[in-house]
């Protein structure tokens, strides 16, 4: 039975120093659904999705209130050590970026700096992963070639691949089709729908249709608040809230 | 149909140019200029010292007397007398240093009553004394015969003799350097054990083997000395004067009138050749510059050896760890001034720490017994260490900048995978800037290979006997002395005893050195561009 408040966000105000960026957010984000996060440029929504896997902690000077849960563990608990946590959360970015190594080593990155190192181990993650990404019949072949001879749209699926690749029970993805061309986002979109069986999804996404095309849920943020959360349909058809359905009629970006 | 008038302003600065546009125009074009100007000097310069001019003779009326002199011009210039007038001279190298005591003469261009080409003169090198410009007479052998020019396989016989000599002198050298060597250094040995911890029947028995193994060599030495001095070459200059010539020591015997196009390319090269492998005679102003060319290259490599990782880990922290902030600025600041500091400092800095100091110490914990400096002097060790101390900051700016370069989101990517910081930078960051990297171990390898005020503090030597790396246990000594181009150029050109004679030998050194300089910095470009196709950073 998958949980309801698999991601719990209690009140949660994030800083960039003097600068505050979120404005107690309240939010449950279920297990193994797809969860978008909408909203104007400045919003807060990307930095709420990197709180997610504490990615903002590289940024000088920054600070929060209020907590994060991953199905009920508090993420910023001091004994949290934030290598492990990355493990159990994958993510996905805006520009894909490959490392400058094989497709293979790519794909295992996570389990080779995690010690694992078992060749047949690494074999079966490398072909799982690339399955899963909807890659591996176009990459088979050239396994060991390098990851930047790819198309753009083979590139991001070869990072949602690498992203996955340690079983984590989180994907979130931070804008993942704004690099590419219509006919990769589609197969990005289509992926993003297969993935949810395994995986809690939470997207950020600035693209209306595609929320709607592939969300379970959608957020709207606007200037660090959370301004409306419910189902897609929803959010889209019914809007609650004025300045939801602003944006949604694209009376302002 | 008339034309349309134009509906664009024609500006007086769109047809004329902006006149700040043609300022770096014209700056670049004289750089460009004068580093064209520079090569093109040296490389013809230094081509044309191994290029086979032909023989002339002049006969030349000197206030009466008609003399006869052979040999090649070396340049023409304007001389204006006591009297005011103006002579035209020309410069001509003429050998025989024996004969005549100055190997140049310079003649007057209206004495000069007739010049020829003669076929038959041969220009012969030999170790010693300098070139011979001379006819070829006969070959007196020891037992009183003589094999005379005119016979039909003179050329063969003295070629087969020349390199008959030549096979003596190996064995000589063999028995020099490396067998009476190594019995000195036994005997040494011997008697410094015997010194400490008194004497006993092996060792008493062991030095009377070597000292009859001594006897046998000095024997085969004095045999073989003369041997060598045995037979004579007899010349006969220009003007009559004869000249005996001991066979042992012929190098090559070449008449450059004879021969076509072809055949002076092929002395050419035989000359590049020469010059390439063989060691200097002549207080250097003759044979070839190979220890030179070993020492730069050695150095230069060891050099780049310690550079590289030291630069590279200092800069990781500097950029990566270290907490940015006015105490990083300042190290930072002050790792670009020392790119600025004099040459000569580090080599002061080198002489006191690496040489006095550790090498002080490694000497007192390693050679107690010894009774010269092993490391406490000049070796490539230390002038490498030094170089590298010299070309670091260069290296650190480099890689920081590599390392600035890497994109982030490459890092993020890694650290979102659950890899550490380091495991980041290790595994993603540093592949990633290595082509950034390599670039700056160029350009320390650049500037160490050309750098010699410094390297003449700590341990350049003139002449090195022994190479840094050789056959002899434990084969590579990272306390010898050793040669090095830039130096060679500076003795050659401005300490040598003949200056006159060593101007060829100092075009050609510096035409190598900046060969070996372009070579070594195209192979490190190759294997960089070759790094760059495997981990080309996507187009960010």
């Amino acid at each position: 039975m998958p949980r309801e408040d698999f991601i719990a966000v209690d009140h949660f105000s994030f800083f960039y120093g003097p600068k505050q960026a979120l404005y107690g957010i309240d939010m449950r984000i279920p297990e193994r659904q797809v969860t978008a996060l909408i909203g104007p440029s400045g919003c807060g929504k990307s930095t709420l999705l990197r709180n997610m896997n504490r990615m903002n902690d590289l940024i000088d000077g920054v600070r929060h209130q209020g907590d994060i849960r991953l199905n009920g563990n508090s993420l910023y608990d001091p004994k949290v050590e934030v290598i492990s946590l990355r493990k159990r959360v994958g993510m996905v970015f805006q520009k894909y970026n490959p490392f400058a190594k094989s497709i293979y080593e790519n794909v295992v990155f996570s389990l080779r700096v995690a010690g694992r190192n078992r060749k047949k181990e690494l074999d079966e993650v490398v072909e799982r992963s690339l399955r899963s990404a909807a890659l591996w019949d176009e990459v088979k072949d050239r396994l060991h070639d390098s990851a930047f001879g790819l198309s753009g749209g083979q590139q991001q699926r070869l990072c949602i691949a690498r992203a996955i690749a340690n079983q984590p029970e989180i994907l979130l993805m931070d804008e993942p089709c704004a690099a590419l061309d219509p006919t990769a986002t589609l197969k990005i979109e289509a992926l993003i729908r297969e993935l949810k069986e395994q995986f809690t999804i939470v997207i950020v996404t600035h693209n209306m249709e595609q929320a709607t095309r592939c969300s379970d849920r959608t957020a709207f943020l606007y200037m660090g608040r959370l301004i409306e959360y419910g189902p897609t349909l929803e959010v889209f058809e019914n809007p609650k809230q004025e300045e939801t359905e602003a944006y949604i009629s694209g009376r302002f970006s | 149909m008339p034309a349309k008038p134009s509906n664009f302003a024609s500006t007086g600065r769109s047809r004329r140019g902006e006149p700040f546009v043609w300022l770096t125009a014209a700056g670049l074009a004289i750089g460009v200029l004068l580093t064209v100007g520079l090569l093109g000097l040296v490389v013809t310069k230094g081509l044309e010292s191994f290029w086979p001019g032909r023989i002339e003779v002049w006969k030349v009326d000197r206030e009466g007397t008609l003399e006869t002199v052979a040999g090649y011009v070396v340049q023409e210039r304007s001389r204006r007398a006591m009297d005011g007038s103006a002579h035209e001279e020309i410069q001509i190298f003429r050998g025989n240093g024996e004969l005549y005591g100055e190997k140049f003469l310079y003649v007057d261009q209206a004495q000069i009553q007739e010049t020829q080409q003669p076929e038959d003169l041969a220009l012969i090198e030999r170790l010693e004394g300098g070139l011979v410009i001379g006819r070829i007479q006969s070959i007196q052998l020891h037992d009183g015969a003589t094999v005379e020019g005119t016979s039909s396989d003179f050329r063969k016989q003295l070629t087969q003799r020349i390199r008959e000599a030549s096979d003596r002198r190996d064995q000589l050298e063999d028995i020099e350097k490396d067998r009476i060597g190594r019995n000195a250094k036994e005997v040494k040995e011997l008697r410094l054990k015997e010194k400490l911890s008194g004497t006993s029947p092996e060792i008493t028995a062991r030095l009377e083997a070597l000292q009859t193994e001594f006897a046998q060599l000095d024997e085969q030495r004095t045999e073989i000395r003369q041997e060598l001095e045995a037979d004579h070459l007899v010349v006969e200059s220009i003007d009559g004067r004869p000249l005996s010539l001991p066979v042992g020591e012929l190098l090559h015997v070449f008449r450059p009138n004879e021969v076509g196009f072809f055949g002076r390319i092929g002395e050419m090269l035989r000359r590049i050749g020469s010059f390439l492998i063989s060691d200097p005679r002549e207080a250097n102003t003759e044979g070839g510059v190979y220890p030179a060319i070993f020492g730069t290259v050695v150095m230069t490599l060891v050099m780049s050896l310690f550079v590289t990782p030291f630069g590279v880990i200092a800069a990781i922290y500097l950029r990566e760890y270290a907490k940015q902030g006015p105490l990083v600025r300042a190290v930072r600041i002050s790792v670009n001034n020392l790119a600025g500091v004099p040459s000569i400092v580090f080599g002061v800095f080198g002489l006191a720490f690496f040489i006095y100091f550790v090498g002080g110490v490694v000497d007192d914990w390693f050679f107690p017994t010894s009774e010269e400096p092993v490391f406490k002097s000049g070796g490539i060790l230390w002038a490498s260490l030094t170089l590298a101390l010299l070309t670091v900051p260069v290296v650190i700016v480099a890689t920081e900048e590599a390392l600035a370069a890497v994109p982030r989101g490459v890092r993020e990517a890694a650290l979102a995978c659950g890899a550490s910081k380091w495991q980041a930078i290790q595994r993603v960051v540093l592949p990633a800037s290595l082509p950034g990297i390599l670039t700056g171990v160029i350009l320390a390898m650049a500037r160490g290979a050309g750098e010699v005020a410094p390297l003449m503090l700590v341990g350049v030597v003139k002449s090195a006997p022994d190479l840094p790396i050789d056959g002899t246990a434990p084969f590579i000594h990272a306390e010898r002395q050793f040669m090095h181009l830039g130096f060679h150029i500076y003795d050659l050109g401005f300490q040598s005893p003949d200056s006159e004679a060593a101007k060829p030998m100092v075009f050609a050194t510096t035409l190598l050195l900046i060969t070996i300089v372009v070579v070594m910095n195209l192979s490190a470009i190759i294997i960089r561009n070759r790094l760059r196709k495997k981990y080309a950073t996507s187009s960010f």
